[in-house]
């Protein structure tokens, strides 16, 4: 697999290394009332979607930024390549707007 | 029809005219008693063990595509009880004295044969956790003996015992471990099913489940609506796919694992091998091809297909173990999807949806689990209790903290 790094052009999937869905991005506030629950869901429980998967691998080997990967699980073929952090910004964004 | 000498003596007598075919390809009816979702090694024996040994009746499996196409027709064939986990040994323990006693239940030449695993070690530490793990497989019933350099190199002596980096300073060998032919165990089943009355329905694709006020009804299928009273789903690269139909998320990945056969060779390899510095194990079948795998790709797939990265650590870390491996041609290699768990270990449970239970979560190691796997399923959807090995495969252990992590590597799937 080929991953077009945003800043770096196209890049190996041999130098990233995976961690999983991007929903791990999305933490949950350690104070808030059901935190025991949703830090159980947070860490355990997956979409794991046959089709097309955000998720997050990480330029171990390169620039070590934090990616976004849009691919399909049942083809491998990758869509879209986004910087984790600018995914974080917007959904924080989206968090505080609500 | 039961196979005996005699019967294969008529039938090469009688130019093999005589063989019918193993069981049924009926159509499915209104509605059962128990419709078990998945036509793998394990929904097979879960129906196999519910008609013959709890009394069962009316009894289907539907499978989507045809029996045995998915891991239980995939998969490197060994089987062992060599975990070190109370929550596990005994249940593999229990699946390991079934399959000693498999060929005569099912009337069936399954071809398990137990030809030993060896499980190396290339440092001190790596003896030490041999040494704990083989105690704990003896308290469990099992067997284990810790063999040093020499007793590792009388066995196996075309080893790559010198490698400056990762010598072999022994192996931990289970002697009752070995490998079984996995397609005959998915006829097997299939047939001693049938022949118990269980409808196998192939072809047939589970699209939804009806459920009423937290109660399963029956499934919509490609082949029309089949109503139920207890649906047992056991679907494992897909256990995602179809509990979502039931609204449910689930502590699974689906990721791929690849394996690998070479030419037929003569025989060199009497036993199991596993490679303790690196993702590579190997045993030769009986036509005589090398059998090897290696490590999941380490990203989540349906394709049932690996990428190149892994077909090239496997085959170093063979080279670095047997390098003798380079003289032979590989002749395939394929996939399969595998329902990763987040601590490594498999759920057999209730769901909190009345008369629908879930058996999955098997990662690379399902096959060795499926006679116990399907007599203890079996056991639970009739009695609604766990059988007394199955007990810790609770789908809420996460909430409770009773993981059971053999690894010690926390909840990230690609790493079990
Ligand atoms: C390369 C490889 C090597 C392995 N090596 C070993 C090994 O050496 N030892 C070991 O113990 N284990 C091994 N495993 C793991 C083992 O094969 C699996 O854990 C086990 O086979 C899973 O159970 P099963 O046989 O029931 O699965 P499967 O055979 O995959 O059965 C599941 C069935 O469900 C069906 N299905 C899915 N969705 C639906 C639906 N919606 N409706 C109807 N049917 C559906 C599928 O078509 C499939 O036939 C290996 C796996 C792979 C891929």
């Amino acid at each position: 697999m080929i991953i077009n790094h945003p800043l770096l052009g196209p890049r190996d999937a041999q130098e990233f290394t995976y961690l999983g869905d991007a929903s791990l991005i999305n933490r949950p506030y350690w104070l808030s009332e059901n935190a025991l629950r949703e830090f159980h869901d947070y860490l355990h429980l997956r979409d794991n979607p046959a089709g097309l998967h955000r998720e997050l691998w990480f330029h171990e080997q390169g620039d070590r930024s934090w990616l976004v990967v849009t691919r399909d699980t049942t083809t491998h073929e990758i869509t879209k390549v986004e910087l984790a952090r600018d995914v974080a910004r917007v959904n924080r964004a989206a968090e505080v707007g609500a | 029809m039961k196979y005996s000498a005699f019967r294969l003596i008529k039938e090469a007598l009688t130019g093999h005219k005589g063989w019918g075919p193993q069981w049924r390809d009926p159509d499915p009816h209104d509605a059962y008693d128990y419709v078990i979702i998945g036509g793998g090694g394990h929904g097979l024996a879960t129906a196999y063990y519910l008609a013959k040994e709890f009394n069962g009746a009316r009894i289907a499996v539907l499978e989507k595509g045809w029996i045995g196409g998915g891991n239980v027709g995939r998969n490197t064939t060994i089987i062992r009880s060599n975990y070190l986990l109370d929550g596990n040994e005994p249940f593999y323990e229990f699946s390991l004295k079934l399959w000693e006693g498999l060929e005569q239940d099912l009337n069936y030449n399954a071809m398990v044969s137990q030809r030993g695993i060896l499980n190396l070690v290339h440092t001190d530490a790596q003896r030490d956790a041999a040494r704990r793990r083989g105690n704990a497989m003896i308290l469990n019933g099992s067997d284990a003996e810790l063999l040093d350099t020499d007793g590792v190199r009388a066995m196996y002596p075309f080893l790559n015992f010198d490698n400056a980096r990762f010598p072999i300073k022994g192996g931990l060998l289970h002697r009752r471990g070995g490998t079984v032919r996995h397609d005959a165990v998915a006829w097997g089943y299939a047939r001693g099913a049938d022949q118990r009355g269980v409808d196998i329905i192939q072809n047939c694709e589970v699209t939804g489940f009806k459920i009423e006020n937290g109660r399963v009804l029956g499934v919509e299928t490609s082949r029309g609506f089949i109503g139920a009273k207890k649906v047992g789903v056991s679907v494992a690269g897909s256990s995602s796919r179809v509990m979502a139909m039931a609204g449910m998320r689930l502590p699974i990945e689906s990721h791929v694992l690849q394996a690998f056969v070479s030419e037929g060779l003569k025989p060199f390899i009497p036993g199991v091998i596993t490679y303790g510095a690196g993702h590579f194990y190997c045993s030769q079948s009986d036509k005589g091809g090398l059998v090897f795998g290696g490590d999941i790709d380490g990203y989540n797939s349906y394709a049932q297909r690996g990428n190149l990265p892994v077909v090239e650590d496997v085959i170093e870390s063979g080279m670095s173990l047997i390098p003798g491996l380079g003289r032979a041609r590989l002749l395939r290699s394929w996939g399969g999807i595998m329902d990763m768990s987040m601590d490594g270990s498999p759920f057999i449970d209730k769901t909190h949806i009345e008369g629908l239970y879930f058996n999955g979560g098997w990662c690379y190691g399902g096959f060795k689990a499926t006679p116990a796997a399907g007599y203890c399923f079996a056991h639970l959807l009739k009695t609604d209790r766990p059988h007394e090995t199955a007990t810790a495969y609770r789908l809420d252990r996460f909430m409770t903290g009773h993981m059971i992590d053999e690894k010690g590597q926390g909840a990230q799937p690609y790493l079990h």
